[in-house]
């Protein structure tokens, strides 16, 4: 049992709480810089999409998890930051400015949006961006010049300081760029949770009533909110975009976002361990599925993939609404005060409605 | 003559929106919820309806598979309001939304295994002719939608505003601990109104059913229904006909008048300018939130 004696004010905003975490960390770095060493090209090959999908993730969990809004549309953004990096690309950019810059201009815009979206709350919010993607799907044939139109884009060649990324020809190259991508989008999502800014997201997310008594912004702080979920969204969609080698507007569905938004509370709302683990989910689940109906001798079952996918999410919203990551807390916390945990300790507030209509 | 062709044609359409429109709003007004599935509720009203009645399945009469079909439908919603979104209770709006999305999957997974991926048909009564009135040609199947749609919108905008169930559901929704004190019977009047939402997305499913065909994907004109219901202001019973009718009208004209490609996005814009400019529908029932 680990006791936090504070003795500064620095403490309780530091990265690593103390020397113990910042190992276990450390640790994990180095057992993912060693993985190319460690599991076979295929392998790898899901590991990166892991990677990815947890970027795009942590782009969603900084506005649902952590600013409360919930938004069934970034599969539009991440489509914005594919075809803007390619554009970039073609342009002549090397490919890492390309790529941030992809990510800047995908914020700016999502920012843009969110100012008539901040009225929107909820449901109407959700219903909004799923109206945003739906769009896009359209938008993507509609600009074909810059994007390809129904037959898509075949992802230009990536070079990075003279090293050819090539998914088939290095993977390892691939791997460490999501891996890179991810462990830059993970610091800059934990320095800005240390920050006002992150308060402020919190504070929004809980009641935006008692942030506004606070002197929080709600509108100004919305608008960031969106526009940095949309940046890192924006990094992931390029990613998952050059890394599929070809897309076109069916690539970035609106089931995409569906499945982000999905993918992250599986994982655990308001984690950034939450979109790692949501990731794993949702990039392994379809190679299980066909290694179980391959066990079972049957022949694959279409749309087996969603519908257990259902099920799981079901299953997690009515069960562990904390996600997996959530589980997790409550294992430790019982290992922890062994042999002192409460079964209520974590038990959730019950609240009653009352209805917003006044008609 | 073509415009007024265009505008009946569209106003079928729009009805079947309208119809879906209205299971959200009934949810939505008796228990805050959304339900994202109404959509493949629909889908899979029409599909029980084409199990009962298809030849290759149970070659039931069609009146007679009517009622069984919406009983089916009636005691599939409340047995999902029983198993699944009673523990739902006292829990987030947004945690429902997430819930009923995965519940649309999870229902389009299941008519899938049941029912197959390829398109069917259901063999309708009301697929028979078409209808003259001097140029216009409307198919019996398009004046069946109108009719029973009207007829739908007026019997549940009744049922909320005179009976007694009615009311209880208004009143649990707008303050779930208040209609407890007062007597009612919360949770079983919510099972009621899924039961009741099951039912109408059954008479949905099976005019979609009757005017063209079905498969599993169906489910996802629910968007389209969405967007109406938000056009009209979500909790409004009329509100929700209304932004059908108008979704349905505006998609033929855009088809017509537009060039191709930006017909589709009719529909969407005009759902996010509503969102823009009158955030809570041209019908709208909310103001300020109050703490």
């Amino acid at each position: 049992m680990r006791f936090h004696f504070k003795t500064s004010y620095d403490q309780d905003i530091r990265l690593f709480p103390d020397g113990w975490t910042f190992s276990l960390y450390a640790a994990l770095l180095v057992l993912m810089l060693v993985m190319p060493w460690l599991i076979s090209d295929f392998y790898l090959g899901e590991m990166t999409n892991v990677l990815i999908w947890a970027v795009a993730g942590l782009g969603l969990m900084l506005l649902t998890g952590q600013t409360g809004q919930v938004s069934l549309g970034h599969s539009a953004f991440m489509a914005l930051g594919c075809y803007l990096c390619v554009n970039f690309i073609e342009m002549g950019l090397p490919f890492l400015a390309a790529f941030l810059l992809a990510g800047v201009v995908t914020g700016i815009i999502g920012g843009i949006i969110a100012i008539p979206a901040l009225r929107l709350h909820g449901v109407y919010l959700a219903i909004f961006t799923l109206a945003l993607a739906i769009l896009a799907d359209d938008m993507i044939v509609i600009l074909e010049p810059w994007t390809g139109g129904v037959n898509g884009y075949f992802a230009p060649e990536i070079w990075i300081f003279g090293v050819e990324v090539n998914r088939w020809v290095n993977p390892s190259a691939w791997y460490y760029l999501a891996l890179g991508t991810s462990i830059f989008v993970a610091l800059l999502y934990r320095n800005l949770l240390r920050s006002p800014l992150g308060r402020a997201f919190a504070a929004v997310r809980d009641s935006e009533i008692s942030a506004q008594a606070m002197g929080v912004d709600v509108a100004r702080t919305k608008t960031l909110a969106f526009g940095l979920s949309c940046a890192f969204a924006g990094l992931g969609g390029a990613l998952m975009g050059l890394f599929a080698g070809a897309f076109n507007n069916e690539t970035f569905n609106f089931l995409i976002a569906i499945q982000l938004l999905m993918m992250i509370i599986i994982g655990g709302l308001g984690f950034i361990h939450g979109a790692f683990l949501g990731a794993i989910v949702i990039a392994f689940l379809p190679q299980f599925l066909s290694i179980l109906t391959d066990q079972m001798g049957s022949s694959s079952i279409p749309g087996l993939e969603v519908g257990v996918f259902g099920m799981i999410l079901i299953a997690f919203i009515l069960f562990e609404p904390m996600g997996l990551y959530g589980r997790w807390l409550k294992i430790r916390t019982w290992l922890e005060l062994f042999p002192f945990a409460r079964r209520d300790m974590f038990r959730r507030q019950k609240t009653y409605l009352k209805t917003e209509r006044l008609r | 003559m073509e415009i007024l062709q265009l505008l009946l044609s569209g106003l079928a359409n729009g009805c079947v929106y309208g119809l879906v429109a209205l299971g959200f709003v009934l949810i939505y007004k008796a228990t805050e919820a959304v339900n994202f599935a109404q959509g493949d509720f629909m889908m899979l009203g029409a599909f029980v309806m084409v199990g009962l009645v298809n030849p290759q399945f149970m070659g039931l009469n069609f009146w007679l598979a009517v009622p069984i079909a919406l009983i089916i439908m009636a005691v599939l919603g409340y047995l999902l309001d029983l198993t699944v979104l009673r523990f739902m209770f006292g829990q987030s709006q947004t945690a429902v939304v997430i819930l009923t999305i995965a519940l649309g999957f999870v229902i389009r997974f299941i008519a899938g295994l049941i029912w197959g991926h390829e398109p069917l048909n259901l063999h309708s009564p009301l697929r028979l002719g078409d209808v003259r009135l001097g140029d216009v040609v409307l198919s019996m199947a398009d004046i069946a939608v109108i009719v029973v749609t009207l007829l739908m919108t007026v019997l549940l905008w009744q049922f909320f505003q005179r009976t007694k169930l009615g009311l209880a559901m208004q009143a649990a929704s707008q303050n779930q601990m208040a209609a407890y004190y007062m007597g009612i019977p919360v949770k079983r009047v919510q099972g009621a109104v899924w039961a009741l939402a099951g039912a109408v997305a059954c008479v949905a499913g099976i005019l979609y059913a009757s005017k063209g065909t079905l498969d599993i994907s169906s489910g996802f004109i629910g968007i389209k229904a969405f967007a109406a219901a938000v056009i009209g202001g979500f909790g409004s019973l009329p509100g929700a006909l209304m932004g059908g009718l108008i979704v349905g009208v505006i998609e033929p004209f855009a088809a017509r008048f537009l060039p191709s490609g930006y017909s589709q996005l009719a529909a969407y814009s005009l759902l996010i300018l509503v969102l823009i400019f009158r955030p809570h529908g041209l019908f709208a029932q909310v103001r300020t939130k109050k703490v």
